[in-house]
């Protein structure tokens, strides 16, 4: 079997954003790491790899820069990178990033791509399903549960009141959320030997992606206007006076806050 | 001054990364259970940390000693009992090592490296500490083996080490009369006592070890040859060493990082006590003296790693490491004054830990008899 798990270089969620002039993310201002969500898509690539001697190659759409993000991915233990880096792709918008992946898929063998449901940064969510459409291959997102089985992808796809478990036939695409597994460290021999994994670099021209396509200008979603999060408000604290109308004020809160 | 590779750096930051999610929010329960961390023991053999100095043929990954004293900063920065518990073990690992013939290399260095196995080196006796060559636990040649008889103390791991490196003498002849053995923990004929109950590391079991006519076959005399147990101790003792400063480092680092963290929040007289500058200048000479550790203890791996003698270096690297360690955290209970004495905050814990350092692997006493004998020999 032959995986590819597409990752993200992303701004450390730890640190200040910096938001540039153009409204998008500043991402040469602050500390760039592997996006989190995608230790859970490696994780679950991992797994197949250790179970079914799957290959897994790693797939990222990024700048130069992005390659020591690529071989943080590889010092898990995959097997080789292929990363897509062109000045044109600057500015994309989830659909020209999904146009790029899907060229990148298509110039490679595969029977199953396994992506993080969404990246840190942007949490749009979109671009698995959008990779999906854009190849007519199956899309089985929010996984929490993957199991691989000769020709067929079975997922518990999670939702509020539970999980859907959803069957496909390879080749599919696949996402994950963080509840899937308890990502693994990178070991040191991983990391000594991601160095010398097969990496390759492509341009859009390459993959026969035209640059109208792609890129800040071309893209169907603009953003007018950003805002940092509201502060979180203080919670509503019940005391518990023995008297039982603790619980009674916890099932009106629950009801107005429609838990319940 | 010697660059750290691109896996290298990838390797402390993994470390760091480890050691944050992982260990250092675990270590205040297995102190306060007394329980070795066999978990994070294991944690750190997974991630290939176990055997980081050692040769690719017994499954190591060869850095330089300078990055796997590194390594140990770290963890003890996490946790005191596991970094030291780790240098200990690489300590035991690296006598087998260098000394074993062949045979003996391929038999039981593989599995300490993996970290499948936990080492543990016994050479201190009740009687013999600071003079370990006076040491009595007698092995008899006995057929084709021997049979060892006597008490071993202080073994840190003693009762959860699977494999221990014992010197005992084969010869009344002094030091030239030792011999080193390498003993696992299912031994007829040895039992460990209760461990010792003491001043800190309760994650870290400190036993005596009880031979009684232990038989104990001939291929597990280390290098095949007897006398060569004194020598074996020393030169390991002497990587233990850098070991034992880095694990200083470490802690001091720790309550430096504690101490700037409180000193920065608690208020009195209206404002944060770092803005007092009796208590910024505490921690300026905290961070001096951390720092100044750090430089020598790098500087003595550099040597080792050079090839050169380390003798009087790892001596002075521990004694001033310890030392800094023991002034350190001193100093990061008074910057937090009356609760710093409390169990509710970590910095009373490397109090305690830090005075453990200043005495094992040679007290400060005996390092600084290494140094001046090496200064004034001719
Ligand atoms: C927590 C812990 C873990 C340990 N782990 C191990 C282990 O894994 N393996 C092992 O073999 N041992 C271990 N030890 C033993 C340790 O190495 C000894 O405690 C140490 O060498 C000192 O020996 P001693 O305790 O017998 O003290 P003593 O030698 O009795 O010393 C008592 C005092 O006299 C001073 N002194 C002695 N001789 C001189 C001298 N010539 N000049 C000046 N001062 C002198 C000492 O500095 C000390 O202050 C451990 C000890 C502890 C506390």
């Amino acid at each position: 079997m032959k995986i590819i798990v597409p990752v993200k270089r992303t701004p450390d969620t730890a640190a200040e954003k910096v938001i540039g002039d153009d409204r998008t993310v500043d991402r040469d201002a602050g500390e760039s790491v592997l996006c989190p969500v995608n230790e859970f898509s490696i994780e679950e690539a991992v797994r197949l790899k250790e179970s079914q001697d799957a290959e897994v190659t790693v797939l990222l759409v990024g700048p130069e820069s992005a390659q020591s993000t690529v071989r943080k991915a590889l010092s898990y233990g995959l097997d080789g990178g292929l990363q897509v880096t062109d000045d044109a792709i600057a500015g994309s918008d989830a659909l020209g990033t999904a146009r790029v992946i899907a060229k990148a898929l298509e110039s490679r063998e595969w029977d199953l791509v396994i992506f993080g449901n969404q990246s840190t940064d942007a949490r749009t969510c979109l671009v698995p399903a959008a990779v999906a459409e854009l190849l007519g291959v199956p899309s089985l997102t929010y996984a929490r549960h993957l199991e691989v089985e000769g020709d067929t992808v079975t997922v518990h796809r999670e939702h509020e009141e539970g999980w859907d478990v959803v069957e496909a036939q390879l080749p599919a695409i696949v996402s994950v959320v963080e509840a899937i597994n308890e990502p693994r460290y990178p070991s040191f021999k991983g990391i000594m030997a991601a160095k010398s994994k097969p990496l390759d670099v492509v341009s859009l021209a390459d993959l026969g992606v035209s640059a109208d396509e792609v890129g800040a200008g071309n893209a169907a979603a603009t953003m007018y206007e950003f805002e940092p999060r509201p502060p979180k408000e203080a919670g509503t604290v019940v005391e518990d006076d023995g008297s039982g109308a603790a619980a009674a004020q916890l099932a009106d809160w629950m009801v107005d806050k429609k838990f319940a | 001054m010697h660059r750290l590779s691109e896996p290298e750096l990838a390797l402390i930051e993994m470390v760091r990364e480890v050691a944050a999610e992982r260990i250092a929010p675990a270590a205040d329960r297995y102190e306060r259970e007394h329980t070795f961390p066999r978990e994070l023991f294991d944690l750190l053999a997974g991630l290939d940390l176990t055997g980081l100095p050692f040769a690719g043929e017994v499954g190591g990954s060869g850095v330089s000693q300078r990055t796997y004293l590194m390594v140990v900063e770290e963890v003890t920065r996490a946790f005191a009992a596991l970094g030291m518990g780790l240098s200990v073990h690489t300590l035991a690992t690296w006598g087998i090592d260098t000394y074993a013939t062949p045979a003996q290399r391929e038999r039981f260095v593989p599995d300490l490296v993996a970290g499948s196995m936990l080492g543990a080196y016994s050479l201190s006796e009740t009687g013999s500490g600071s003079d370990a060559a006076a040491l009595t636990t007698r092995a008899v040649r006995d057929g084709d083996g021997y049979r060892l008889t006597g008490t071993k103390a202080w073994v840190t791991h003693g009762g959860v080490a699977d494999r221990y490196l014992v010197m005992a003498r084969t010869s009344d002849d002094g030091a030239r009369g030792i011999s080193a053995f390498v003993i696992d923990a299912d031994q007829p004929g040895m039992t460990v006592a209760p461990p010792e109950s003491k001043i800190a590391m309760w994650a870290s079991p400190t036993a005596q070890i009880v031979f009684d006519d232990a038989p104990v076959d001939a291929d597990r005399l280390l290098g095949g040859e007897e006398g060569r147990g004194f020598g074996t101790a020393m030169a390991s003792l002497e990587g233990g060493r850098l070991g034992i400063a880095a694990c200083a480092v470490g802690l001091a680092q720790a309550a430096l990082d504690e101490a700037v963290r409180y000193a920065r929040q608690r208020e009195q007289f209206g404002r944060p006590i770092a803005d007092f500058q009796g208590v910024g200048f505490l921690l300026a000479d905290m961070a001096a003296r951390t720092e100044a550790a750090r430089a020598l203890y790098r500087s003595a791996a550099e040597q080792r790693d050079q090839g050169l003698d380390i003798g009087r270096v790892a001596a002075m690297a521990k004694v001033v490491a310890t030392d800094a360690a023991m002034q350190t955290t001193t100093d990061a209970v008074q910057v937090f004054g009356g609760v710093g004495l409390t169990t509710d905050v970590p910095v009373e814990r490397y109090l305690r830990e830090a005075k453990i350092l200043q005495i094992v692997e040679g007290t400060n006493q005996i390092q600084r008899l290494v140094i001046s004998r090496s200064l004034t020999a001719s």
